[in-house]
Protein backbone atom coordinates (compact mmCIF):
# COMPACT_ATOMS: atom_id res chain seq x y z
CA UNK A 1 0.00 0.00 0.00
CA UNK A 2 1.17 3.24 -0.89
CA UNK A 3 -0.32 7.01 -0.16
CA UNK A 4 1.46 10.08 -1.17
CA UNK A 5 0.54 13.23 -0.28
CA UNK A 6 2.40 15.89 -2.28
CA UNK A 7 2.60 18.85 -3.91
CA UNK A 8 4.18 18.05 -6.90
CA UNK A 9 2.99 16.83 -10.11
CA UNK A 10 2.99 12.82 -10.92
CA UNK A 11 3.10 11.16 -14.00
CA UNK A 12 0.40 8.89 -14.51
CA UNK A 13 1.85 6.88 -16.99
CA UNK A 14 4.95 6.65 -15.06
CA UNK A 15 2.92 5.67 -11.82
CA UNK A 16 0.72 3.37 -13.56
CA UNK A 17 3.63 1.41 -15.05
CA UNK A 18 5.30 0.68 -11.79
CA UNK A 19 2.10 -0.17 -10.15
CA UNK A 20 1.58 -2.61 -12.39
CA UNK A 21 5.20 -4.30 -12.24
CA UNK A 22 5.62 -4.29 -8.57
CA UNK A 23 2.25 -6.06 -8.71
CA UNK A 24 2.61 -10.21 -9.41
CA UNK A 25 -0.11 -12.49 -9.67
CA UNK A 26 -2.95 -9.73 -10.20
CA UNK A 27 -5.29 -10.44 -12.80
CA UNK A 28 -6.37 -6.82 -13.08
CA UNK A 29 -5.60 -2.91 -12.45
CA UNK A 30 -8.26 -0.40 -12.05
CA UNK A 31 -6.85 3.27 -12.22
CA UNK A 32 -9.07 6.46 -11.48
CA UNK A 33 -7.44 9.87 -12.21
CA UNK A 34 -9.06 13.61 -11.15
CA UNK A 35 -8.35 16.27 -13.16
CA UNK A 36 -8.73 19.99 -12.52
CA UNK A 37 -11.68 20.97 -15.04
CA UNK A 38 -12.51 24.46 -16.58
CA UNK A 39 -15.69 26.34 -15.50
CA UNK A 40 -18.52 26.62 -17.54
CA UNK A 41 -18.98 30.67 -18.56
CA UNK A 42 -15.98 31.62 -15.92
CA UNK A 43 -12.20 31.07 -16.97
CA UNK A 44 -10.41 28.99 -14.32
CA UNK A 45 -6.83 30.99 -13.62
CA UNK A 46 -6.18 28.58 -10.87
CA UNK A 47 -7.42 25.69 -7.98
CA UNK A 48 -6.27 26.33 -4.64
CA UNK A 49 -5.86 22.97 -2.85
CA UNK A 50 -5.91 23.07 1.25
CA UNK A 51 -5.23 20.44 3.66
CA UNK A 52 -5.00 19.63 6.72
CA UNK A 53 -1.29 18.72 6.78
CA UNK A 54 -1.40 16.66 10.35
CA UNK A 55 -4.55 15.30 9.57
CA UNK A 56 -4.50 14.31 5.53
CA UNK A 57 -2.05 11.34 5.45
CA UNK A 58 -4.11 9.33 8.70
CA UNK A 59 -7.41 9.91 6.85
CA UNK A 60 -6.20 8.24 3.19
CA UNK A 61 -4.32 5.37 5.58
CA UNK A 62 -7.64 5.01 6.79
CA UNK A 63 -9.64 5.05 3.91
CA UNK A 64 -7.06 2.49 2.26
CA UNK A 65 -6.61 0.11 5.12
CA UNK A 66 -10.84 -0.16 4.70
CA UNK A 67 -10.78 -0.86 1.02
CA UNK A 68 -8.27 -3.65 1.99
CA UNK A 69 -10.35 -4.92 4.57
CA UNK A 70 -13.33 -5.02 2.46
CA UNK A 71 -12.17 -6.14 -0.75
CA UNK A 72 -9.56 -8.78 -2.16
CA UNK A 73 -7.22 -6.90 -3.22
CA UNK A 74 -3.33 -7.24 -3.73
CA UNK A 75 -2.39 -3.68 -3.33
CA UNK A 76 -3.42 0.00 -3.45
CA UNK A 77 -1.88 3.37 -4.61
CA UNK A 78 -3.40 6.54 -3.49
CA UNK A 79 -1.73 10.24 -5.03
CA UNK A 80 -3.27 13.65 -3.92
CA UNK A 81 -1.63 16.38 -4.65
CA UNK A 82 -2.43 19.95 -2.84
CA UNK A 83 -1.34 23.65 -3.34
CA UNK A 84 -2.02 25.65 -6.70
CA UNK A 85 -3.25 23.84 -9.83
CA UNK A 86 -4.19 24.80 -13.58
CA UNK A 87 -6.85 23.40 -15.55
CA UNK A 88 -5.76 19.93 -17.16
CA UNK A 89 -3.49 19.32 -14.14
CA UNK A 90 -3.78 16.04 -12.30
CA UNK A 91 -5.39 16.43 -9.04
CA UNK A 92 -5.29 12.62 -7.56
CA UNK A 93 -4.73 9.22 -8.95
CA UNK A 94 -6.09 5.86 -7.10
CA UNK A 95 -4.71 2.43 -8.02
CA UNK A 96 -5.99 -0.91 -7.22
CA UNK A 97 -4.58 -4.16 -8.01
CA UNK A 98 -6.99 -7.24 -7.41
CA UNK A 99 -7.07 -11.10 -8.68
CA UNK A 100 -10.53 -10.23 -10.51
CA UNK A 101 -11.64 -7.28 -11.72
CA UNK A 102 -14.88 -6.83 -9.42
CA UNK A 103 -12.55 -6.07 -6.39
CA UNK A 104 -10.23 -4.09 -7.80
CA UNK A 105 -13.70 -1.70 -10.02
CA UNK A 106 -15.67 -1.59 -6.25
CA UNK A 107 -12.69 -0.71 -4.14
CA UNK A 108 -11.50 1.90 -6.33
CA UNK A 109 -15.06 3.50 -6.59
CA UNK A 110 -15.14 3.23 -2.60
CA UNK A 111 -11.96 5.12 -2.05
CA UNK A 112 -13.21 7.75 -4.72
CA UNK A 113 -16.03 8.11 -2.65
CA UNK A 114 -14.67 8.48 0.72
CA UNK A 115 -11.79 10.81 -0.89
CA UNK A 116 -14.53 13.02 -1.76
CA UNK A 117 -15.93 14.02 1.61
CA UNK A 118 -13.68 12.40 4.52
CA UNK A 119 -10.17 13.23 3.38
CA UNK A 120 -9.49 16.79 4.55
CA UNK A 121 -8.65 18.95 1.09
CA UNK A 122 -10.56 21.83 0.41
CA UNK A 123 -10.69 23.32 -3.60
CA UNK A 124 -10.86 27.26 -3.86
CA UNK A 125 -11.41 28.92 -8.05
CA UNK A 126 -10.23 31.32 -8.41
CA UNK A 127 -11.43 33.29 -11.67
CA UNK A 128 -12.02 36.48 -13.50
CA UNK A 129 -14.69 36.98 -11.31
CA UNK A 130 -12.60 36.24 -8.01
CA UNK A 131 -12.33 33.69 -6.02
CA UNK A 132 -14.98 30.50 -4.43
CA UNK A 133 -14.68 27.77 -2.49
CA UNK A 134 -15.99 24.87 -3.50
CA UNK A 135 -19.43 23.36 -1.56
CA UNK A 136 -19.44 19.58 -1.11
CA UNK A 137 -22.35 18.33 -3.16
CA UNK A 138 -24.89 16.09 -0.76
CA UNK A 139 -24.75 13.65 -3.37
CA UNK A 140 -21.24 13.38 -2.55
CA UNK A 141 -22.16 12.67 1.27
CA UNK A 142 -25.00 10.62 0.18
CA UNK A 143 -22.97 8.72 -1.87
CA UNK A 144 -20.90 7.06 0.98
CA UNK A 145 -24.24 5.24 2.22
CA UNK A 146 -24.27 2.64 -0.73
CA UNK A 147 -20.84 1.32 1.34
CA UNK B 1 -4.76 22.96 23.10
CA UNK B 2 -4.44 24.27 19.74
CA UNK B 3 -7.28 25.10 17.69
CA UNK B 4 -7.11 25.10 13.99
CA UNK B 5 -9.56 26.71 11.33
CA UNK B 6 -9.36 25.95 7.27
CA UNK B 7 -10.69 26.93 4.39
CA UNK B 8 -13.27 29.60 4.33
CA UNK B 9 -13.49 29.29 8.28
CA UNK B 10 -9.68 30.27 8.71
CA UNK B 11 -10.35 33.31 6.13
CA UNK B 12 -13.77 34.16 8.24
CA UNK B 13 -11.24 34.39 11.43
CA UNK B 14 -8.75 35.70 9.84
CA UNK B 15 -5.95 33.19 11.62
CA UNK B 16 -4.88 29.75 10.79
CA UNK B 17 -4.61 28.47 14.27
CA UNK B 18 -4.42 29.70 17.98
CA UNK B 19 -4.14 28.40 21.65
CA UNK B 20 -6.65 27.85 23.87
CA UNK B 21 -4.87 27.90 27.84
CA UNK B 22 -7.92 26.09 29.66
CA UNK B 23 -9.89 23.68 27.59
CA UNK B 24 -13.82 24.15 27.92
CA UNK B 25 -15.04 20.92 28.43
CA UNK B 26 -17.03 19.81 25.15
CA UNK B 27 -16.66 20.95 21.48
CA UNK B 28 -19.55 23.02 21.72
CA UNK B 29 -18.60 24.72 24.88
CA UNK B 30 -15.58 26.00 22.87
CA UNK B 31 -17.73 27.04 19.98
CA UNK B 32 -20.09 29.20 22.27
CA UNK B 33 -16.72 30.85 23.97
CA UNK B 34 -15.51 31.43 20.52
CA UNK B 35 -18.57 33.20 19.67
CA UNK B 36 -18.76 35.05 22.02
CA UNK B 37 -15.27 37.04 21.59
CA UNK B 38 -15.64 38.76 18.41
CA UNK B 39 -18.11 39.52 15.32
CA UNK B 40 -15.88 37.13 13.22
CA UNK B 41 -15.94 34.26 15.53
CA UNK B 42 -19.45 35.10 15.35
CA UNK B 43 -19.43 34.82 11.39
CA UNK B 44 -17.58 32.11 11.01
CA UNK B 45 -19.87 29.59 13.72
CA UNK B 46 -23.00 31.08 12.88
CA UNK B 47 -24.44 27.90 10.78
CA UNK B 48 -23.12 24.80 12.65
CA UNK B 49 -24.38 22.35 10.10
CA UNK B 50 -22.32 24.15 7.72
CA UNK B 51 -19.05 23.25 9.77
CA UNK B 52 -16.99 20.05 10.53
CA UNK B 53 -14.74 19.15 13.42
CA UNK B 54 -12.08 17.13 14.27
CA UNK B 55 -10.79 16.56 17.29
CA UNK B 56 -6.68 15.40 17.85
CA UNK B 57 -7.45 14.90 13.70
CA UNK B 58 -10.05 12.14 13.88
CA UNK B 59 -13.68 13.61 12.55
CA UNK B 60 -15.68 14.19 14.94
CA UNK B 61 -18.95 15.62 16.93
CA UNK B 62 -19.86 18.97 18.23
CA UNK B 63 -20.66 17.07 21.64
CA UNK B 64 -17.51 15.84 21.62
CA UNK B 65 -15.44 15.84 25.23
CA UNK B 66 -12.09 18.47 25.38
CA UNK B 67 -10.58 16.79 28.50
CA UNK B 68 -7.26 15.47 27.15
CA UNK B 69 -7.15 16.63 23.43
CA UNK B 70 -4.14 18.52 21.82
CA UNK B 71 -5.67 20.03 18.75
CA UNK B 72 -9.23 20.71 17.59
CA UNK B 73 -10.04 21.72 14.26
CA UNK B 74 -13.17 23.66 12.50
CA UNK B 75 -13.52 23.54 8.85
CA UNK B 76 -16.39 23.48 6.18
CA UNK B 77 -17.38 20.04 4.36
CA UNK B 78 -14.29 18.52 2.79
CA UNK B 79 -13.61 18.46 -0.99
CA UNK B 80 -11.37 15.74 -1.71
CA UNK B 81 -10.68 13.83 -5.06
Amino acid sequence: MDVRVQEAAFDLGSEANAFVAKQSGMGAVVTFTGIVRDLDGARLSTMEIEHYPGMTQKALDTIANEAASRWNLGDILIIHRYGMLHPDDLIMMVATAARHRADAFQAAEFLMDFLKSRAPFWKKEVTEAGTDWVAARDEDEDALSRW
Amino acid sequence: MDVLYFAWVRERIGLPKERIDTPPATVMDLVNELRAREERYEAAFADLGALRVAVDQELSDFDAPLAGAREVAFFPPMTGG
